[in-house]
């Protein structure tokens, strides 16, 4: 058992019993970071301060949300923006943050492939990111079906549908999730359920499970260059910190995040306070009707590439309908990404325009995911449809050819060396 | 340098796709029309001058008095709302306030030929008449109607509610602001009373489904779903962005209308001024928080750098 001896302050006693200032610098004050790095390198901090947000609003949102499809569109309509102090404010916080925080999560994930942080032992940070992806994508779903407004719940109507798709339990499997034959208020107040315990829950330990991947394998650099972070914190700790390849978290990292959340702090309110339709959709002001389809059905924005992929193939081919051809594509989007480590066959771990191909290959994916973004929103009718199948094969040859291929060659040209 | 290009192609890739899902998406979701100009040039002007004097004694020699009430007249209604729904579809409307709200032109011609007017051809004609007869008495007549009325409604102050309620009230309710098309709920105490006012609501609702052959909505929420741009447009002329709706033209002036408007903004977007004035303090609170990170990142980043 540990020697307790007479502690003089209140710090000490609790560090004589947890330990606080080797968690300190376990956690912070001597867990190092790359020097090298850009501002891109402080999204995490963003991404946390985002999903704080989310959580706090929430928390005052759901004082005085009711999941009941006769109560849930003027309890937040009229009770939140307009009975409650500030209850304006929080929803259309949570509102703008629940999708800037999707603006966010593609910066991080295009600057891990950007820099090919997945890679090299780093698998399991974009594994860990790529769940965390998943369970954000289930919680902003769920979460936009609670106002009960009428693009809740045509997209509810539309995205519970996809799984019908699936072979010999699809329509079952339909039913089970709505808790109904179609949409109503079993469905609601189960995603209720989902948006408010399970997902957070499944988020926190996820975010958690996130930050420890990145304890071995440590935080890439803007070169890829491989540091041993054991002999440059030593050297820090030395005192020759200029000479040193690494910084610690507190306070050399934060201070510079701190300063880059300020610019997207600046970014993010001016959304909530003067320019929130793009996350607040107009639409959605009118109550859900079921009798009522609306001219234009969409999911929101950051869904709008996948979206568009299940879309893009509008033609049978053969035995397999337009439909099953676009549900098969559509999952194959979705968890294309989780393989990148496996699908970049190169062990080289450098920026893409040091890669050559590659580079290339970067910008025309983000272009193409672009381009099934905004043809995700229009109507899919005349040439708009045949842009959003030649994008949507172009997302999966990019993916599931060319970058095996590029990166096959380049593996080659290293040869031995790497 | 490195960092500011980083920065100018993060934010050039979020414009082109914030530019593609939302002004470019929704120009073509939502085709361009010309904006309300409140002229109403398909309607024949009134060439008489009336007499204000005389628009009285023609009102009651016109007979409609019959069905509208001039209550700053002291003219009461004939009958109560769910009543006069059952009979007409919807409940005629006060006229205290009619010389003010319409445009001269459109209360002209809404008299002569309601259905024509109001752009509901398509939906009334010999089969299914209008409930309101047109008018077959003399021009003169026509015309001191007309100037009784806009002198009637000069004593009067028009409130955007009055506005709104004259205008829109009896087909739409506005429940946020505790409106509904038989009149405010007033307070009420016991069951039996609360079952009696949704009971008449119903009925209302009902006669009025069956004369347009659907509810209208409630306008609640109208100014975050449609925004000022279309409702004034649409208030103007709704078989223009809506073809084939059972909403009448209700020929409003360019002043009503946005009157109107800003009623719906009161009830539907009440914490707009507040969200305003926070924004700016918040915003600002946020720059200095840069500043001041921005220093304190130079100090501490000097002695690694």
């Amino acid at each position: 058992m540990a020697q307790f001896t007479k502690a003089n302050s209140l710090y000490e006693w609790l560090d004589q019993r947890l330990a606080l200032s080797k968690l300190w610098k376990v956690l912070a004050a001597e867990y190092w970071i790359p020097k090298n790095i850009n501002f891109l390198w402080a999204m995490g901090v963003v991404l946390v301060t985002m999903f704080t947000i989310l959580v706090i609003s929430g928390i005052f949102l759901l004082m005085y949300y009711k999941p009941d499809t006769k109560l849930a569109f003027d309890s937040v309509n009229y009770t939140i923006m307009q009975e409650v102090w500030f209850g304006w404010l929080w929803r259309h916080m949570h509102a703008v943050a629940a999708s800037v925080v999707f603006l966010v999560i593609y910066i991080h994930m295009f600057t891990g492939i950007y820099y090919a942080s997945y890679k090299r032992g780093r698998e399991m940070i974009w594994i860990s990111g790529m769940l965390l992806f998943v369970t954000f994508s289930a919680e902003a779903f769920s979460g936009y079906m609670l106002p009960w407004g009428q693009m809740s719940y045509w997209a509810a109507q539309v995205i519970t549908n996809l799984f019908g798709g699936i072979p010999f339990i699809g329509d079952d499997l339909v039913v089970w999730i709505r808790g109904n034959f179609y949409v109503s208020d079993p469905t609601l107040t189960r995603f209720f359920m989902l948006h408010v315990f399970l997902l957070p829950l499944v988020i926190m330990m996820l975010i958690g499970l996130h930050f420890y991947t990145l304890r071995i394998p440590h935080v890439n650099n803007q070169d890829g260059e491989e540091i041993d972070f054991d002999a440059e914190a030593e050297k820090y700790k030395a005192g020759l910190k200029k000479e040193s390849k690494v910084i610690p978290f507190w306070p050399v990292f934060l201070s510079k995040d701190f300063f880059v959340l300020g610019i997207f702090m600046i970014f993010y309110f001016f959304l909530v306070f003067y320019h929130y339709d793009f996350a607040m959709d107009p639409i959605n002001f009118d109550p859900a009707n079921p009798m009522k389809t609306p001219p234009h059905i969409y999911p929101e924005w950051y869904f709008l590439w996948s979206y568009e992929v299940l879309r893009g193939f509008f033609f049978d081919v053969g035995p397999l309908s337009a439909m099953d051809i676009g549900l098969i594509a559509f999952g194959i989007a979705n968890v294309i990404f989780f393989f990148i480590p496996w699908l970049d066959r190169s062990p080289v771990v450098a920026p893409a325009h040091k890669r050559g191909a590659f580079f290339y290959w970067f910008w025309a994916l983000l272009i193409d995911m672009i381009i099934l973004t905004i043809w995700g929103k229009l109507p899919p009718t005349g040439i708009n449809a045949w842009i959003g199948f030649f994008a949507s094969i172009t997302f999966l040859l990019l993916l599931l050819v060319i970058l095996p291929k590029i990166t096959k060659k380049e593996a080659q040209r290293a040869g031995g060396a790497v | 340098m490195r960092e500011l290009k980083i920065l100018a192609i993060v934010i050039f890739f979020t414009l082109v796709t914030y530019w593609g899902v939302e002004p470019f998406a929704h120009s073509i979701m939502h085709p361009h029309h010309e904006p309300a100009t409140f002229k109403y040039e398909d309607l024949k002007p009134l060439n008489k001058k009336g007499d204000p004097k005389r628009g009285m004694k023609a009102i009651v020699n016109n007979g409609c008095v019959g069905c509208h009430s001039i209550k700053a007249a002291n003219v009461p209604a004939p009958m109560d709302p769910v009543t006069a729904s059952a009979s007409y579809g919807v409940n005629p409307p006060d006229l205290s306030l009619a010389g003010a709200l319409y445009d001269e032109k459109f209360l002209a011609n809404v008299i002569v030929n309601p259905a024509h007017a109001m752009k509901l051809d398509h939906k009334f004609g010999d089969n299914k008449p209008f409930p309101m007869p047109n008018f077959y008495g003399n021009a003169q007549d026509l015309a001191d109607i007309i100037a009784y009325l806009k002198a009637l409604a000069k004593h009067q102050q028009l409130t955007p509610k009055a506005a709104f309620i004259n205008a829109c009230g009896r087909c739409h309710d506005m429940k946020y602001d505790n409106w509904y098309v038989i009149g405010p709920k007033p307070k009420m105490d016991t069951e039996l009373e609360k079952a009696e006012f949704n009971l008449k609501h119903a009925q209302y609702q009902a006669n009025l489904k069956n004369y347009l052959g659907t509810n209208p909505p409630d306008l609640s929420m109208y100014i975050r779903s449609r925004g000022e741009e279309y409702i004034r447009d649409f208030v103007e002329d709704p078989q223009k962005l809506l073809p084939g709706t059972a909403m009448p033209r209700v020929g409003l002036t360019k002043e009503a209308t946005y009157q109107v408007i800003e009623y719906m903004e009161k009830v539907g977007d009440r914490k707009k001024d507040k969200r305003n004035f926070l924004g700016a303090w918040v915003l600002l609170y946020f720059v200095i928080f840069s500043i001041l990170a921005y220093l304190w990142k130079k100090q501490i980043w000097k002695e690694v750098e």
